[in-house]
């Protein structure tokens, strides 16, 4: 790994430019996912300053980008609808605390558990939840506003062939809002759902009581929050890993995502985390060290107070537009492929994952159910041990452990010739329950007056029979 | 002759035709070497990473993307190294070449992807514009 030094200042050039870029880029997304979880864009904004200001400092992916998410919002939804933005900022501390727990037991380690299938299914129905959440903005609005969300959706697919350097989405808003100006056209804009404050955000408690019933609110919120966070945020560093060739320090980034969540409570800010399209664009834009990423959240915070008269007027069906190619960037467009292809197993747990999303509305649990299932699925494949018979000899192939011997019992017990041999050479005995069935076939084919020799244990097999057996030499 | 030869190659039947090209100019000389240069463009990785369990398997896949090549290089008993880079292919493959300096570049005409060819134009074009070696475009 780099040392700090050049984690900081390797790439001052290359850094500050994309970090302006990704500032930009932020903007857009930071008021439409505030208005997604239902909070003022300020809410967002203060967020994507903070946390990219403070994970540049204690994450451990330098060059990754941080700030309020679409996934984070999805999950906040109904506890601010239902108990407002000061039980969100509480959340948004214990949020902090759990993830900066789960990151001293190193929870990265555990990552590598999480199946691909459901990884895949977590983008893809965080894109569908993103798409979703725009709809009620356009829906019954008049045919200005489709006008709106098209146009917009053209310069942000074909502006970026001309234009390199500055985002397209910004252009879309820049052009699109001057031209409600011009044409004195009347739409739904960013200060028709919020306000918009040009100042930096100061230190505060959230209001909400202590007690213990506040805790029970906002606990299954953080508990979610913190999931889904970690997730995107170590799937992130994995990506700008391989975009970068170098390696990162994934519990500490662990721990940096808990630590900027937690004091970004304080200041006003909703629940964030990394952010797969952002950290493209840093890296992209030439983006590499942690420079990068303070730069993305000061300058982001430096156009809010220079600009915040202007970005009230920001039409709606513009943040629309810029939404909708959020959710297209961030599907999985090959997993329609990947839904033929792969093993039957991890297609099934990728489409219920998604479908569980979008019925509960809560990433968090599509993951976790998805996990839960491509764990059942593989310990159903793995328990199934095949068994082929030649003239009395019984070949297993796969190992014998609590969930195969079942199986492997009933098959060897049907034996009928009188001189049995069991080859356990293309097998493993795992555990008390695969020693226990090899003895209880043996005597039972016994007692039916056969002659039964166990052949071809590995030595690792063997010591774990001879031990359960209570056999003490030595091999 | 041509001491250090890079090979630009994606495992296209054009990246082949350019193999052997290269392996006819190595065998000139016997300590000349050819470093295959792989690009990965770096809209690939996020599909990459869903796709693949670990890092270590991405790469094994990876390399078996450009397996044709590493065998005719093997079977013709070249000194060879496989060289792995990301980003644009055409600048990435331009910056390398300048950086290493290396005294040959050869490349395919024409990569995998014909439908992204049409619409961003051809990289070998530009890749050989922008070069400071001498360069040997493989139809």
């Amino acid at each position: 790994m780099q040392t700090i030094q050049q984690q900081w200042f390797g790439n001052i050039r290359g850094d500050i430019l994309s970090g302006i870029v990704v500032a930009l880029a932020l903007i857009p997304e930071a008021i439409a996912f505030s208005i997604i979880a239902g909070v003022d864009p300020m809410v967002g904004l203060y967020a994507s300053f903070s946390i990219a200001v403070i994970i540049a400092f204690v994450g451990g992916r330098p060059g990754m980008i941080s700030a309020a998410t679409g996934a984070m919002a999805l999950v906040m939804v109904n506890l601010v609808a239902d108990y407002g933005l000061n039980y969100l900022l509480a959340a948004t501390i214990l949020t902090g605390i759990i993830q900066i727990l789960l990151g001293v037991f190193k929870i990265a380690k555990l990552m590598r558990f999480i199946p691909n299938s459901v990884m895949i299914g977590f983008v893809n129905s965080l894109a569908i939840l993103i798409f979703m959440a725009q709809v009620p903005h356009v829906l019954g609005e008049g045919f200005i506003t489709y006008v709106f969300v098209a146009v917009t959706l053209i310069i942000v697919y074909t502006v970026p062939r001309f234009i390199k350097g500055i985002p397209a989405p910004l252009i879309a808003i820049i052009i699109l809002t001057a031209i409600t100006f011009i044409f004195g056209i009347e739409l739904k804009t960013v200060g028709d759902l919020g306000t918009i404050t040009q100042s930096l955000p100061s230190f505060f408690l959230p209001d909400v009581p202590f007690t213990l019933e506040t805790l029970q609110i906002i606990l299954p919120y953080s508990l979610a929050l913190a999931v889904v966070g970690l997730l995107e945020s170590l799937l992130t560093s994995q990506i700008v890993d391989d975009m970068t060739d170098t390696k990162s320090d994934k519990n500490r980034e662990a721990r940096g995502q808990g630590i900027a969540n937690f004091i970004t409570g304080f200041f006003g800010g909703m629940a964030g985390c990394a952010m797969i399209g952002q950290s493209m664009i840093n890296v992209k834009s030439g983006g590499r060290g942690r420079l990068s990423t303070l730069v993305a959240g000061v300058f982001l915070i430096f156009l809010i107070i220079v600009l915040g008269d202007i970005v009230v007027d920001i039409p709606m069906p513009v943040l629309v537009g810029i939404m909708v190619m959020v959710a297209i960037g961030s599907f999985d467009w090959s997993s329609f492929k990947y839904a033929v292809t792969a093993p039957r197993a991890d297609a099934i747990v990728m489409i219920i994952t998604i479908v569980i999303v979008l019925y509960t509305n809560n990433l968090a649990i599509g993951v976790v159910t998805g996990v839960i299932l491509s764990a059942l699925f593989f310990v159903a494949s793995i328990s199934k041990v095949k068994i082929t018979e030649q003239d009395g000899t019984y070949i297993v192939e796969g190992p014998l452990f609590f969930a195969s011997t079942q199986n492997f019992i009933q098959t060897i017990e049907q034996a009928t010739s009188n001189n049995i041999i069991i080859d356990l050479s293309s097998s493993h005995l795992w555990d008390e329950s695969s020693v226990g069935a090899v003895v209880k076939v043996v005597s039972k084919l016994e007692e039916q007056g056969k002659t039964v020799s166990v052949v071809g244990l590995n030595p690792a097999s063997e010591l774990l029979y001879q031990k359960l057996l209570g056999i003490t030499t030595s091999l | 002759m041509y001491q250090h030869i890079l090979l630009a190659a994606d495992g296209s039947e054009n990246s082949i035709r350019a193999t052997v090209e290269a392996i006819k100019l190595a065998k000139c000389s016997p300590t000349s070497i050819i470093e295959v240069v792989v690009v990965t463009d770096f809209d690939k990785s996020k599909q990459d990473i869903l796709h693949t369990q670990s890092s270590e398997s991405l790469l094994l896949k990876r390399k078996r993307k450009i397996s044709n090549v590493e065998q005719l290089l093997k079977n013709e008993q070249i000194n060879y190294k496989i060289t792995f880079l990301k980003g644009a292919p055409g600048p990435e493959i331009v910056r390398y070449a300048n950086e290493l300096k290396v005294d040959l570049l050869v490349i395919g005409s024409r990569g995998l992807n014909s439908l992204q060819e049409m619409v961003l134009g051809n990289v070998s074009h530009k890749v050989i514009k922008r070069v400071d070696c001498p360069a040997l475009i493989v139809k």
